[in-house]
């Protein structure tokens, strides 16, 4: 069975952020990028899966510019077989990304899709369930465990309740919650080795999808920053303050 | 317009988080049906056409809904006669799973997590761990919108009349089934909903340790929560986590017990009203946010603030 897996270039995880002058957008100009945290979690999951024997090849897909053939080639040093880019240069809304993997998708024909839940910088979760619609296959989101058996994947859900599991025909497309593994390090010569593996380019006109979207992002703002308060020095200052300044309890 | 808000509910009882997703859809402006999908879950309608500012509720009762799978409910979603302007959800798990695959079936987009409504096309919503707040203008034919709970005040659960009616279609797309859960038990509030909020971090050491926090919590009608940190250590079940990727809370009051305040949870938790910080660490981030900070050892000062409580 061959797993697709789809990755994004995000802002490192560890880096805070900052709003333009101009409320055009973030700024991102000198800002240290890394892969999406819940897309490693992802690639790991396909890896296990081929050295478990259930997967034959695992193929890594991003979409974006030059760039993101960093974070193709540190999917493909933590074992991921090649890379395809969706050459874009662009932001794209998450149904035009949806589309674009939707057409990778069609023509590799993975048993399996997985991506991660959310991109730590839109935090809009979407693109694995619009992938599922578009392709008509079942989802398994926010994954913390997958198991394939009989031509099905079982797979657990990390719910606001706890946890359910579902059932799901393949192919199927499944989203990654933080708890479904722990994403591995690449090792120096397999950094090595992932220089040399396959790495496709491909164009949006080639798949045929429009660039383009109904949204327009207006502005962008700082929210509003709290301010650090008092140091209280015991508990019952505390209890004080709550009853008292806070009324809180 | 017409707007369709889709129910968050157990089958049994209509979650809190409808009426807050119903406040954001008066403030779009339009007749609002609400959409209750499930199995054996007239109970839940009955409390739905009560809920103010509804016009009218649906019920779609089947098997293949009980469990809010939402290869069905998408596709019950799409089968619905209404004309729809937008289509809303609760930003909760199902609400998340649900929509994105609604509104890639509509061509349209969806805008996440929304914390205000500007008008009936322009939105705001939280990115990047809720650093930046950006304005968002759509001019797809539907607007498919989740709903951050905390954002918005709740209408309220009485006093509406809402008409009823069934839709019968049963809708089975055939594609995934229901095998099991394990949902938390607990008699304490639902985390997004409490007014209170005692959470832990990896400070507490273990999951044992825990219990000086339900102690604590019990004495204050609080929720438990947790960092990321207490989770992926395996101190307490995911459903506990607060923060960017966790749930969205903003209570009345938030303790934060053992947690350093990494920006991630910071995301989960800094529209609280009144945040306390207890921390051994001066140095640690979540003093910034915290309107009151007390550097001791947790292990001492929560049982004292148990007692004295």
């Amino acid at each position: 069975m061959k797993v697709l897996v789809a990755v994004k270039r995000v802002i490192d995880y560890n880096v805070k952020v900052r709003v333009k002058a101009d409320n055009s957008d973030v700024d991102l100009a000198n800002v240290k990028m890394a892969l999406n945290p819940f897309c490693e979690i992802a690639i790991e999951e396909a890896v296990r899966m081929k050295e478990s024997g259930v997967a034959d090849e695992v193929v890594v897909v991003s979409i974006g510019g030059k760039q993101c053939e960093e974070q193709i080639r540190t999917a493909l040093a933590l074992g991921a077989d090649r890379g395809v880019r969706v050459d874009c240069e662009e932001q794209m809304d998450p149904l035009t990304i949806a589309k674009l993997l939707a057409k990778v998708a069609e023509k590799e024909q993975p048993g399996l899709i997985i991506l991660g839940k959310q991109a730590i910088d839109s935090d809009n979760n979407q693109t694995g369930q619009m992938l599922a619609a578009l392709l008509d296959m079942p989802q398994g989101t926010f994954a913390s465990e997958v198991k394939l058996a009989d031509g099905k994947v079982n797979v657990t859900r990390e719910i606001d309740g706890g946890l359910q599991t579902v059932a799901l025909n393949l192919p199927a497309v499944v989203t990654t919650d933080l708890r479904l593994n722990e994403p591995r390090y690449a090792s120096l010569p397999n950094i090595m080795k992932a220089k040399r593996k396959p790495l496709d380019i491909l164009s949006t006109d080639e798949l045929g999808v429009t660039v383009k979207s109904a949204l327009t992002l207006l502005k962008v703002e700082t929210p509003p920053q709290r301010q650090a308060g008092i140091k209280v020095g015991s508990v019952d200052e505390l209890i004080d303050k709550l009853k008292n300044e806070a009324k809180v309890v | 317009m017409r707007i369709l808000v889709i129910a968050e509910h157990d089958n049994n009882e209509l979650k809190p988080v409808t009426l807050t997703t119903l406040a954001a859809a008066q403030q779009i402006g339009g007749d609002i049906d609400l959409l209750v999908a499930g199995h054996n879950c007239q109970a839940v309608s009955d409390a739905a056409a009560k809920a103010a500012g509804v016009s009218n509720v649906i019920t779609a009762d089947a098997p293949v809904y009980e469990h809010q799978l939402a290869e069905n409910v998408t596709k019950l979603i799409l089968a619905l006669p209404g004309n729809y302007s937008h289509i809303l959800a609760p930003a909760t798990t199902s609400g998340k799973n649900l929509l994105p695959r609604v509104a890639a079936l509509l061509d349209v987009n969806q805008i996440s997590d929304i914390t205000g409504v500007e008008s009936a096309d322009t939105f705001t919503r939280p990115i990047y761990a809720g650093n930046a707040i950006a304005t968002v203008q759509s001019s797809d034919p539907v607007k498919v919108i989740t709903v951050r709970g905390t954002a918005f005040d709740a209408v309220a659960a009485e006093g509406g009349s809402a008409t009823q009616e069934t839709f019968g279609e049963v809708c089975d797309a055939g594609l995934s089934s229901f095998v099991g859960e394990e949902l938390a038990k607990s008699d304490r509030p639902e985390l997004t909903a409490a007014s209170v909020v005692v959470s832990g971090g990896r400070g507490m050491g273990n999951g044992e340790n825990f219990d000086l926090l339900y102690a604590l919590a019990d004495k204050l009608g609080a929720a438990v929560g947790a960092s990321r940190a207490a989770v992926d250590a395996g101190f307490v079940p995911n459903d506990m986590q607060v923060g960017q990727t966790g749930k969205m809370v903003a209570p009345e009051l938030y303790i934060a017990v053992g947690i350093s305040g990494a920006i991630q949870h910071l995301a989960g938790m800094k529209d609280s009203k009144v945040i306390v910080a207890i921390n051994k660490d001066e140095e640690a981030p979540i003093f910034q946010v915290a309107d009151y900070g007390l550097v001791a050892d947790l292990f001492d000062v929560v049982p004292e603030m148990s007692g004295k409580l």
